[in-house]
C-alpha cells in the first residue's frame, strides 16, 4: 500500500510551537495565511506588518519579512512600505483592539485611499494580550475585565462592526467577515483570504478579511465551549458575508 | 558636487527642494501652519522623480508610513511643526528603537498647546531628548538660513542612513516663511550605507528579515539599549557649530537657528562699536558641539545664552561648560517676532556685569 | 485506508479536533506532553475509522496533525 500526505504545515511555517492559549484561532489564521501566500507563490515577495496584541509575534511563525509597527498603526506602516516598494506583497495581520479601536482612523483611511494591501482582521471581542479588557468589539453583556458586570450599552456603546464600516468605503476592493469555528467557515476564510489577496496583487485595491475567533482564556470558557460561542453569540451579531466585492457585476 | 544658478525661495520650498536633491522618493505630512508650502510643494514634485506623495489622515499616519517607507529602505521623510510633531513622537520612538532612518522636518511654532502660528524654538528639549518614550536621540539638524535648510535636507539624509537612526531638521517659522537667494546643488549619488542589507524587501533568496523594537528575551533589551548608546556615542564625531568672532570675545553668545543668525548681526554690529563679542551657532543641537564650548571656557571666556523660548538650550551650554564656566541666558518669549536691535541691552549687560 | 499522525509536542489538548471528526475517533489521552498539556490521540483499534477528510487539521490551531490517505490506484 503506497500512501500520500494530505496535510501537513506549509513550509511558510516556522516549525515551532506557538505561544498561543489551547484552542485560540491565531494558529488557524496563521496558517491560513500561510497556506494562501504558498499557493499564491508569494513567499519571498512579502512584507508582513505586525501589530501589537497576542499576534505581535506573528514573526515568529511566518517565515517572510516582517516589520513590527506601533499599536493601531499597521495600516499606515504598510502604506509606507507599499509605496516603498509597490511590486511587493504588502499584508498586515491585526486585532480588535488594534484595528477597531487606537487604529480606527488608520485602518479606514488606509482602505479609503484605496492602498494596494491586504489586512487580516482577527475579532476575539477582547483584549487578549493585556488579560482580557473590553474592546470596541465586545458584545453587550459579555463581562471583560473592565466591565466585570458585563458590557453595558447605556454606559459603553455596542460593538462595532468592522466590515460593515470598511465594506462602505470607496477605496475597498473586497470585503468579507469570515469565522474560524467550523471546517466549513475555515474553508471559506482560506478563500476570502485568497480573494482578498489577489485584490492586491492584481493591483484592484484594498482588501480586508475579518475573521471571527475564539480567545477562550480570556473568555473564560474551554475550548470548545468558546468554539461554540462564536457559532451561537458572535455570528448573530457580527454577520458572515461579503460586504463589497468590485470584481462582481452590479457592485461598485 | 555641481552647482546651479541662484534661486530666490521661501526656506520651506529650500527645504523640499534640498529632500528632493537628496534622493527623497517618499513624502508623507498632514497640514499644519507654518510649513503647509513644503506638501504643496511635494505634492506635484515627488511625481517628477517617480516618488510617492501621501496626505496621511493625521501626524501619526504620516510618521508611521514614514516608519513603514524607512523599513522598505528608501530616502523617506514628513514635515510638520510643533503640535503635529507631538503627534509624530510615537513613531519616532520606534523608528530609534527599531533602527530606521528616516527625516523629520519640524518648522517649530509657538506653544505649548496650540499656542500660535509664529516662530519658536520651544520644542528644543523635545528634539534634542528623544521627545518620545525610552533611552533614544535623533540627530538634530538646526539651520538658519534659506541656503542651510537646502544643505542640511541633504545632510539629514545622508546621516540618517549612516546611523540607521531617524533625523530631525529642527527650523522654526522665521526659516520656513522668510525668502532668500539658494543655490540649490546636486550632491553624489546617494550614499544608503548598505541600506539592502537590512531593509525589508521580500526574503529572495536570503533568510528573512525582521525589523522591531521588542526585545522581551533576558538581557535583550539591555543589549539593544547598550547597541543604541554607542551609536549615540559615535554620533559625537557629528557635532558642528558656526563660531564667529570668538578668539578675543569677552563674552560668547551661544544661539541656534534663525535666532542664533539675528544675533550674529547684533554681534557685527557690536564688533563695530569695539564691543569684545562672539557667537557660537550650533548647527547641530544633538550631538551638542560641547566640545567648541568647553574649549572656550578653558580660555576664560563668558557665556549669554539667546532662545526664542524660556531657557532650554541653556541647559546644554552649561552642562558644555560646567566646572569651568556658566551660562547666562535671555529668553525671547515666543510669541514675540525679535530683531536684532532687541538683543543688544541683555549683550551689553553681560558684556559689562 | 487513511490515518492521522499528531505531533503530540505540539498539541494544547484544545480538543476542537474531536468536535469535527465524523467518526468521533479522536479522544484526549491520559498522556501529557512537555507542554504539560493532555495530548488528543485515536487509539489504535479506532484508525481504520479514519477517512483521511482532513476536518481535524484544518480546524487544530496547533498544525499538530498530518493527513495520509491510501494513494487512489490509477483506473
Amino acid at each position: 500500500m503506497s500512501e500520500k500526505l494530505v496535510f501537513d504545515a506549509p513550509e511558510i511555517m516556522i516549525d515551532r510551537p506557538t505561544h498561543y492559549c489551547p484552542g485560540c484561532h491565531h494558529g488557524v489564521a496563521h496558517r491560513l495565511v500561510g497556506e494562501v501566500l504558498t499557493e499564491m507563490g508569494l513567499v519571498d515577495d512579502t512584507l508582513c506588518v505586525g501589530s501589537i496584541g497576542c499576534s505581535v509575534f506573528i514573526y515568529n511563525y511566518l517565515d517572510v519579512d516582517a516589520v513590527e509597527a506601533p499599536h493601531g498603526r499597521a495600516p499606515a506602516v504598510a502604506t509606507g512600505l507599499k509605496r516603498a516598494h509597490k511590486d511587493k506583497f504588502v499584508f498586515t495581520y491585526q486585532g480588535d483592539g488594534d484595528l477597531a479601536s487606537i487604529g480606527l482612523a488608520e485602518i479606514v483611511h488606509a482602505a479609503n485611499r484605496g492602498e494596494k494591501i491586504s489586512v487580516v482582521f482577527v475579532n476575539n471581542t477582547v483584549y487578549g494580550m493585556t488579560g482580557g479588557q473590553m474592546a470596541p468589539t465586545t458584545l453587550v453583556g459579555q463581562k471583560s475585565t473592565t466591565c466585570p458586570d458585563g458590557r453595558c450599552a447605556d454606559e459603553h456603546g455596542q460593538a462595532i462592526r468592522m466590515s460593515e464600516i470598511i465594506g462602505g468605503l470607496g477605496g475597498t476592493a473586497y470585503c468579507e467577515r469570515v469565522s474560524l469555528d467550523s471546517v466549513k467557515n475555515i474553508r471559506r476564510a482560506k478563500k476570502a483570504l485568497r480573494k482578498a489577496f489577489e485584490m492586491q496583487i492584481n493591483g484592484t485595491g484594498f482588501g480586508f478579511v475579518e475573521m471571527l475567533s475564539a480567545c477562550p482564556t480570556n473568555w473564560k470558557m474551554d475550548p470548545v465551549s468558546a468554539n461554540t460561542r462564536i457559532t451561537e453569540e458572535m455570528i448573530p451579531y457580527f454577520p458572515l458575508g461579503v460586504f463589497k466585492d468590485v470584481t462582481k457585476d452590479g457592485e461598485e | 558636487m555641481s552647482k546651479t544658478k541662484r534661486i530666490f525661495i521661501k526656506g520651506n520650498e529650500a527645504i523640499s527642494r534640498g529632500a528632493l536633491a537628496a534622493g527623497c522618493t517618499c513624502y508623507f505630512g498632514y497640514p499644519i501652519t507654518p510649513q503647509n508650502d513644503i506638501p504643496e510643494f511635494l505634492s506635484t514634485k515627488m511625481a517628477t522623480v517617480n516618488g510617492e506623495f501621501v496626505q496621511a489622515e493625521s501626524e501619526v499616519a504620516a510618521a508611521n508610513m514614514l516608519l513603514g517607507a524607512a523599513a522598505g529602505g528608501v530616502r523617506a521623510m514628513t514635515t510638520s511643526s510643533s503640535p503635529g510633531v507631538s503627534l509624530m513622537q510615537e513613531a519616532i520612538s520606534y523608528m530609534a528603537g527599531s533602527e530606521l532612518p528616516g527625516v523629520i522636518v519640524n518648522v517649530n511654532r509657538g506653544g505649548p498647546g496650540l499656542g500660535d502660528i509664529g516662530s519658536s524654538q520651544g520644542d528644543y528639549f523635545q528634539s534634542t531628548r528623544g521627545g518620545g518614550h525610552g533611552d533614544y536621540r535623533t540627530l538634530v539638524l538646526a539651520p538658519g538660513t534659506c541656503q542651510e535648510a537646502y544643505d542640511m535636507m541633504i545632510e539629514a539624509f545622508d546621516l540618517a542612513f549612516k546611523y540607521r537612526n531617524p533625523v530631525l531638521v529642527l527650523a522654526d517659522a522665521i526659516v520656513g516663511q522668510m525668502k532668500e537667494p539658494v543655490t540649490p546643488w546636486e550632491p553624489k549619488a546617494a550614499d544608503n550605507h548598505g541600506a539592502e542589507d537590512w531593509c525589508i524587501d521580500g526574503a529572495q533568496g536570503r533568510e528573512k528579515r525582521l525589523l522591531k523594537s521588542l526585545f522581551l528575551e533576558d538581557g535583550a533589551l539591555a543589549g539593544q539599549n547598550r547597541n543604541l548608546q554607542s551609536k549615540y556615542e559615535a554620533m559625537q564625531a557629528e557635532a558642528r557649530a558656526d563660531v564667529f568672532e570668538c578668539d578675543d570675545a569677552d563674552l560668547v553668545v551661544v544661539a541656534f537657528g534663525s535666532i542664533g543668525r539675528i544675533v550674529k548681526s547684533t554681534v557685527r554690529r557690536l564688533r563695530s562699536e569695539g564691543k569684545k563679542v562672539g557667537l557660537v551657532r550650533p548647527l547641530t543641537l544633538y550631538p551638542f558641539p560641547s566640545e567648541v564650548l568647553r574649549d572656550l571656557a578653558k580660555q576664560g571666556k563668558r557665556f549669554l545664552t539667546i532662545e526664542q523660548n524660556c531657557g532650554q538650550m541653556v541647559d546644554d551650554v552649561r552642562l558644555s561648560v560646567r566646572g569651568i564656566a556658566d551660562s547666562e541666558f535671555h529668553g525671547h518669549m515666543p510669541g514675540d517676532l525679535p530683531g536684532s536691535d532687541d538683543f543688544i541691552a541683555p549683550i551689553i549687560k553681560h558684556l559689562e556685569d | 485506508m487513511a490515518r492521522v499522525e499528531f505531533r503530540e509536542e505540539r498539541c494544547k489538548g484544545c480538543m476542537l479536533c474531536s468536535t469535527v471528526c465524523p467518526k468521533k475517533i479522536i479522544c484526549q489521552s491520559s498522556r501529557f506532553n512537555q507542554q504539560g498539556y493532555k495530548v488528543a490521540e485515536v487509539k489504535a483499534e479506532d484508525m481504520e475509522n479514519c477517512t483521511g477528510c482532513t476536518s481535524c487539521a484544518l480546524i487544530c490551531p496547533d498544525l499538530v496533525i498530518k493527513v495520509y490517505r491510501e494513494e487512489k490506484k490509477e483506473k
